[in-house]
Order: structure tokens, then sequence, then C-alpha cells
């Protein structure tokens, strides 16, 4: 981890309440999709979590939902703003187990996290499949990019108004991967251990204090023991999971 | 060049600014980011007698100029605490710690101080009679008179070691509890603990935190905490050890003032985890823009 004064790029509105927030810096101690950053936020007491959707030279993208306080007020941060930033935190996830052709399930604002991992499991020669979930067409965000990245990607969104009609999850039957990577809410990272053939890894959500490990107060039960979400996650093996 | 060494219990610290209890961790997390042994010294995470998991989560929110936990006590038990946390520290950290030690009987907490007391690591043990975040122990301790005498007196009976009992500000007259802690044996009281508080999600119409309650820190408590050890400091001869809300050096001059000996900072150090090293740091610039050459001098200074 380290702490880093990082200056906004960018700050764009994708669909009516997700934003890409692109920060500019020493962001070296990034190094793992699927691991997070914490931004201070002015006028509030708490720093607030955010995972890294993708990393490039000398810059990170963020894509984030407002719900809440400090996800208004980071809407609002300005190109040119410098923000205090916590780089490089949590574990993230595993690309050397993905074997040939790994499977990304996707939903809602848990579709970006993906979109790093994604560009690196192409990189690394690999054939990735992706799922993107949505509750309606409205809320689509980020399918070109990942179009771009010339992977095979489904779109579901719940009311059918675009693409297959049903959950992320329905449109998993029938396919054939190597291993699956997710990142979404909690109900739908249950529908996908209820769906999901073979090993895979999960990303977790959770309200945090420090998002460095010391104030315990994002602890979840595994089968290897308490883990910090911060710390030890957010992304835990299938194997290690209890629902 | 001033003076920022000071006393507490016995033992010279060479700054009056340690860690509280639950937001450093065992300190080795720390210690990845900078040198601790600038540190006075650390509280480290509060211990039971058996290992728990705590509450379920969300156990954070956040509030004005602050946050509420609920973490309620996660530990590994005190046994792994001596075999396993406490070592991991003296790598990084060569000085006496503060052991913190919680209970749900007056047993419990003998049974975890006796086992810490034969510890050399250990320099203190803080007895957490005011933890608001778990059901049947902790805070219902510290909330009478009677409750903090029994567990300071039982705690007393198995230690030689400087026992710092740290009291709860969820009662209506904090400087009474502090007077049975000492009269029970204490050598220090620490306060403020957390105060009791709620956020309720509008959307769900239900409390934020899956404890229902938390405990409030974080600068929104600073005034409320710097009035109880001007209280304390007032009722007892044994020494103060303040916190509440400190994120600078000036701050913890303030609480010098009303009464500390030393200082404790605690959710500062979750939102930035170099705020003790800056406030050390800090420290030296801050005495002499008041005019201080002895931090020791000013102990109680506002009375």
């Amino acid at each position: 981890m380290e702490q880093r004064i990082l200056t906004v790029e960018k700050n764009e509105r994708l669909t009516a309440d997700v934003f890409r927030l692109v920060l500019r810096g020493d962001v070296a101690a990034v190094t793992t999709p699927g691991q997070f950053v914490n931004l201070k936020i002015e006028g509030l007491f708490l720093r607030r979590p955010i995972s890294v959707c993708d990393k490039g030279d000398g810059v990170i993208t963020l894509v984030f939902k407002v719900v809440g306080e400090g996800t208004s007020r980071m809407a609002e941060i300005a190109p040119g703003a410098e923000i205090d930033v916590l780089c490089g935190l949590g574990n993230g996830y595993s690309s050397d187990r993905s074997g040939d052709r790994p499977l990304l399930i996707g939903g809602g604002v848990g579709v970006p996290p993906l979109f790093w991992l994604c560009r690196t499991l192409v990189g690394e020669g690999k054939r990735p499949s992706v799922i993107m979930g949505f509750n309606t067409a409205d809320e689509i965000f980020m399918e070109d990019d990942f179009r771009s990245l010339g992977v095979p990607v489904t779109v579901t969104t719940a009311d059918g108004s675009r693409g297959l009609r049903g959950f992320a999850t329905d449109a998993m039957a029938g396919m054939d991967y190597t291993y699956f990577y997710t990142c979404g809410p909690l109900p739908m990272l249950r529908a996908v251990d209820r769906t999901a053939k073979g090993d895979g890894e999960f990303s977790f959500e959770e309200r945090m204090g420090c998002g460095f490990g010391a104030c315990m107060g994002c602890t979840h039960k595994t089968k290897k023991g308490y883990v910090r979400i911060c710390r030890e996650g957010p992304v835990l093996r299938r194997e290690d999971v209890i629902w | 060049m001033v003076k920022t060494a000071v006393d507490l219990c016995g033992i010279s610290l060479d700054n009056p600014v340690i860690p509280a209890s639950g937001t450093f961790g065992f300190g080795y997390e720390f210690a990845e980011l900078y040198d601790i042994n600038c540190l006075g010294t650390i509280s480290i995470k509060g211990t039971t007698v058996e290992e728990r998991f705590g509450n379920p989560t969300p156990r954070i929110a956040e509030t004005p100029s602050g946050m509420l936990n609920a973490v309620g006590l996660q530990n590994p038990g005190v046994d792994r605490v001596i075999s396993e946390e406490l070592p991991r520290l003296a790598k990084v950290f060569s000085k006496p710690v503060m052991a913190n030690v919680s209970g749900f009987s007056v047993s419990d907490f003998a049974a975890a101080c006796e086992r810490l007391d034969g510890v050399e690591q250990i320099g203190w043990i803080e007895v957490n009679i005011s933890c608001p975040n778990v059901h049947g122990g902790g805070m219902a301790f510290g909330t009478t008179p009677g409750g903090a005498s029994e567990v300071t007196g039982a705690v007393r009976r198995v230690t030689k070691k400087p026992l710092i009992v740290k009291l709860s500000p969820n009662v209506t007259d904090v400087a009474e509890i502090a007077r049975a802690a000492e009269a029970a044996g204490a050598d220090g009281v620490s306060l403020i603990n957390t105060l009791l508080g709620m956020r309720i999600d509008l959307r769900e119409r239900k409390p934020l935190l899956a404890n229902r309650t938390g405990g409030l820190s974080g600068p929104a408590v600073r005034p409320v905490a710097v009035r109880m050890v001007c209280e304390v400091y007032d009722a007892v001869k044994i020494p103060v050890v303040g916190m509440g809300g400190i994120v600078s050096a000036e701050d913890v001059i303030e609480f010098m003032l009303a009464g500390a000996s030393a200082v404790e900072v605690g959710a500062a150090n979750l939102t930035d985890p170099f705020t003790c090293r800056d406030i050390v740091r800090d420290l030296p610039r801050a005495m002499e823009k008041y005019g201080i050459d002895d931090l020791a001098d000013i102990i109680g200074g506002a009375h």
C-alpha cells in the first residue's frame, strides 16, 4: 500500500448514476486486477473504497455508481482536482488459474473490476468470455470497452429491454469454461455459486473502516478462518467461501 | 530542543502518542508503512480469553466528523496473541507494549491478565471495561462504580504490571467510576472509549449497523472527551490517558492541558494510516508555537 496524491484527469458520466473517474500519478502500488483504492473525499471522515477498473502508464480508471453521500461527492469532482488515495489495496484476482477459456460474470457496478482482468487475460493469450448483467437497457455501461478487447460479450437485462432477458447467471447455462471470475451484488454471487461449474473466484463488497487491515471492520468467515475483505480479500476462491 | 518524554505509571515514553486499541491491529501492518518505533507505545487490539469473531457486518458507518463501529472485540484469543501476534510485533517494535484486555465475566478479565502478566514485552495492561459493542460484558462493568471496582480488584490480584482501566463515557458521572478504579488498585485510567450511537438507513428503514448500535469516535467526540479527562484529572491522583478524536499535535496539547499524561489516537489511524507518525513529527513545532519546553510540565495546565 502507498499513499499518493493523484490528479483527476477525467470524470465522466456513463449512465444516469455511473461515472468513470480517471486518476493520474504514481500508481505503481496498484499491481493486480481486482485490487481497490481508498479515496479521501473532502468533507467526509472515512475514505471510500473503489475497485480499480483499469490501469495504464501512470493512470488508473475507477468506475463507480452513485449510491450514497461519498459517491455523490465523487461524481462532482472536477478535472484538475487532487485526491489523496491509498493505492494497491486487497489481493486481486489470480489470472494464472484461469485455464484457456475463463468466464467473467459481472453484475451492475460489479462489471468494472473485470475489465482490467479481461484485458490481462487476453494479453496472456487466453480466450475469456464475458457476461454482463444489468437491470435495464439504460443502465448498461462498458459494453463497447469489453467488445473492443475482441472477446465474446453476452449482455443480460432483468426486464429484457436489451440482450438476453434475465439475470447474468441465466446466460451461464450451456457455456463451457475452464474457470470463472465474478463480481457483483451478493444475491448474484450466490446465484453464480449455485450455477457455476468448477473452480472460480468471487470478489466481495463490504463496508470498510480503514481498507488496509487495521480495524477488523470487514471480516467474513471462510473455510480458511476469518478473513478481512480489505486485506485477504476482496477476492476469495470458491473453495474457501462459506455462503 | 523541546522535551516530549512523559512518564506513564513508572515507564518513560519518548512521547505521549499511543495508537488506540482496535485502530492499529497488532501494529505490524503499520510497520510496513513507517518505523513504528517513533511511537510512545502501542495499545494492541483488544484481547479476550477465547477467540472471538465479533459482530456480523456491516460493522462500520460514517457519521458527521467521525464514525460508528461495532466490531465486537474480534481477536484470536489471549494465547494466540501471546504466541503469534506479540512475537510478530516484537520484530518491528522494540518498546514496551500496552496490552488491552476485555471479558464477559470478572474471571475472564483475570484469566487474560494473568496470562499476560508473564509476558516481558507487555509494559502496561489496559483493562477495557467500556466496550459498548458486546453484550453481557465490556461496558456492563464500566458503568457502575461497583462493577469497575470488582474487575479492577480482580485483575490487580493477578498482575504486578501497571494497570490502566479504560473508562466509558456512557455514564452520568465518569469521575466516580474513575475513583472506584483507583481505590481498587488501578495505576492509571484511560478515557474515553466510544460513545454509544446509532445511524438508520432511510431506504431500508433499519439501523445501518448489523449490531444496531455502535461506538462513536473521531473528531465529533473530542470536546466531550476533553471535558471528561478534565473531570477525571480532578477526581484521581493516578495518571490519566486521554483520547477521543485526536488528529493533530495541537489536539495532544489540548488533552494534556486538560490533564492527560499521555494520549491515544484512534479513529484517525483508519482514515490516514500515517497520522500517529505525523503527530509525533509535528509535536516539537506545536510545542514551540505554544511556548512549551517540556510536555510533562503542561499536564493539567488548564486547571
